[in-house]
């Protein structure tokens, strides 16, 4: 399954042109506001007609405008989550899902109704109105509306940006569920980091209408420079994580890395499952000896690999422990102060508080 | 009570034939009541200003200027009227269908504004939502569209039922006041008037009148609460 996309569209004194190709389980379209990627994600939908370019889905062209081939939206198969999450309001949710399903030939649904209810967790909620429902219960049955006309390819265009905290960590699990669970490659939109680092496979970084970077996730979200400013502070490492126990007198859970064991608060994922740790960086303290009458729990081995220059003249050092990199944001008085250069031996320290729910997720297998 | 029920044949006559002009106006109206609707609130094209204005035209003109136009139109050797009676067999003029016509064009506008606002009123995100889930433009309009706009079709409909029931100038100028034929409620009363003694009979037909306009608002009222209360809009 891959995404290609190359395409420039004018739109008043907006122009956007991108290129990128995509194979991942979950794309993430990453970027602040007005980078383009809810223009890009509506021309993959159809919603908006490019000026010139090619979008290709699975071997299918969808558009091309040297070709002359153009594919309205209905005949794309091409599923789309909407921020607002636009249920039909004069049909109870039952119909509101079961819409799509009657548009997709036979011979090519796959979606099954009683396991999309069942993974969305919606069974109470077949016989309601869309107005009876809350926020966090209208974007599941959106997301199940377009997992039933059985699509190639799932937008979903900031699904979390109209909820609030609580509503969020109430679908984010629902959302991983669904790309570990489905055979169905996501293009995700979104300007949070929290989200694309516990969501997305790989990342395609937007800014002003052109794509900025391209790739694994784990490789982009440490290059802090590739940030909006507003989200800066959010940016920092990926750690790939097994769950190894759960220690409940301290509602902590442990896991271990090759860095090393890791505690964060509780957190509600199995035991052996795998889990994906976002550590900022601004969360990372450095220590050039093993603390000692310290609070934090988190005190991680390794070598500095290298000291490169952020924003407003801080210094982010990467150290290299033992394969796993892990990203720390300090003053340039602290560097000074502890000399720290490449290759120098430090240990990262972390606070267990500083990990919220939100950074840790069941990663992408 | 029963000096208002105790009607005259021709007093219920009159009555019967209004509300079948009436309502056969009102029904024949919707079907292109809807499509000059969504041509105006959706439509791009040459000449959409000057649609606008002929289907308002009935509201401002003497009805008897727009009934004398239906006339020269659709009478007997008016250029639409001579074509439909020679191949269809369809005849408007000294017909109740012509009144039918008439009152149709009268209460038009009334009809396509009313359409026209609700049709505006839709979220046209939601069509989009459709379109991604493979409906066609075809399928769109009736599953999310149409009953989106029902409550403004319902009123709209209403609205030309009640134009229907009152109209009188255009009625009179194009198919004249036949007992039986093209003689209306308005009609009646307007006859009832013009003769001694007739005071009595103009009376309980305008009570009549009044009571067949008022339950059509009420009709109009409760469809509009049922619906409204189904849909449950935000």
């Amino acid at each position: 399954m891959t995404v290609s996309v190359d395409i420039r569209h004018r739109q008043g004194d907006f122009d956007v042109e991108a290129r990128f190709e995509g194979a991942g389980r979950l794309t993430a379209l990453f970027g602040p506001s007005g980078s383009g990627k809810s223009t890009l994600i509506n021309l993959f939908a159809g919603l908006i007609r490019p000026n010139e370019g090619r979008i290709e889905v699975d071997g299918k062209v969808l558009v091309d405008t040297k070709a002359g081939v153009y594919v309205p939206r209905h005949k794309r198969r091409i599923g789309m989550v909407f921020q607002d999450a636009r249920l039909f309001p004069h049909m109870s949710v039952r119909s509101n899902l079961l819409y799509g399903r009657w548009f997709t030939p036979a011979a090519e649904r796959y979606m099954e109704m009683d396991a999309i209810v069942d993974l969305l967790g919606i069974g109470a909620l077949l016989d309601r109105k869309p107005s009876n429902l809350s926020g966090g219960e209208k974007q599941r049955v959106a997301i199940g509306r377009a997992l039933l006309s059985s699509p190639r390819l799932l937008l979903m265009d900031e699904p979390l940006a109209a909820l609030d905290e609580a509503r969020k960590g109430e679908i984010l699990p629902y959302i991983e569920r669904l790309r570990d669970e489905m055979k169905i490659p996501i293009v995700y939109v979104s300007h949070s980091v929290a989200e694309v680092a516990r969501l997305a496979s790989d990342v395609v970084v937007l800014a002003q209408g052109r794509v900025a970077a391209s790739g694994p996730v784990t490789e982009i979200l440490q290059r802090l420079d590739l940030l909006p400013a507003s989200e800066r502070g959010e940016g920092g490492s990926l750690v790939e994580t097994v769950v190894q126990r759960h220690d409940d007198a301290f509602s902590m859970s442990v896991l271990s890395s090759a860095a090393g064991e890791i505690h964060v608060p509780r957190i509600d994922i199995a035991i052996g499952q795998p889990v994906r740790l976002r550590i900022r960086a601004r969360d990372v303290m450095i220590a050039t000896e093993r603390p000692k009458g310290l609070s934090a729990l988190n005190v991680l081995a390794g070598r500095i690999d290298d000291i490169a220059d952020g924003a407003g003249g801080e210094r982010e050092v990467r150290i290299d422990c033992n394969g796993v990199s892990v990203l720390s944001r300090i003053t340039e008085q602290s560097r000074q102060a502890l000399a720290l250069a490449p290759g120098l031996p430090v240990y990262a320290v972390v606070k267990t508080v500083s990990f919220d729910t939100v950074n840790a997720g069941v990663a992408a297998r | 009570m029963n000096w208002l029920l105790d009607l005259t044949p021709d007093e219920w006559t009159a009555v019967r034939l209004s509300i079948k002009v009436a309502t056969v106006a009102m029904l024949a109206s919707v079907p292109p009541g809807i499509l000059i609707a969504y041509l105006l609130a959706r439509g791009r094209f040459w000449g959409k200003s000057v649609l606008n204005g002929l289907v308002h035209l009935p509201l401002v003109l003497p009805p008897v200027v727009t009934g004398y136009l239906l006339l020269l139109a659709f009478g007997r050797r008016g250029p639409v009227g001579a074509f439909l009676a020679e191949h269809f067999g369809i005849v408007f003029s000294f017909r109740w269908t012509g009144a039918a016509l008439a009152c149709a064009v009268m209460g038009f506008p009334l009809m396509v504004r009313a359409i026209r606002l609700s049709i505006e009123s839709v979220d046209r995100k939601l069509e989009a939502a459709a379109g991604t889930l493979g409906a066609s433009p075809l399928w769109v309009f009736s599953t999310v569209t149409l009953p989106l706009i029902l409550p403004g079709i319902i009123a709209g409909a209403i609205l030309a039922f009640a134009k229907a029931m009152g109209e009188f100038g255009a009625t009179i100028t194009f198919v004249s006041n036949i007992p039986g034929e093209t003689q209306t409620l308005p009609s009646a009363i307007y006859t009832f008037t013009q003769v001694p003694g007739g005071d009595e009979g103009a009376l309980r037909l305008t009570l009549i009148s009044i009571i067949i306009s008022m339950l059509a608002l009420i009709a109009s009222e409760m469809m509009a609460r049922r619906l409204g209360k189904r849909m449950d809009v935000e």
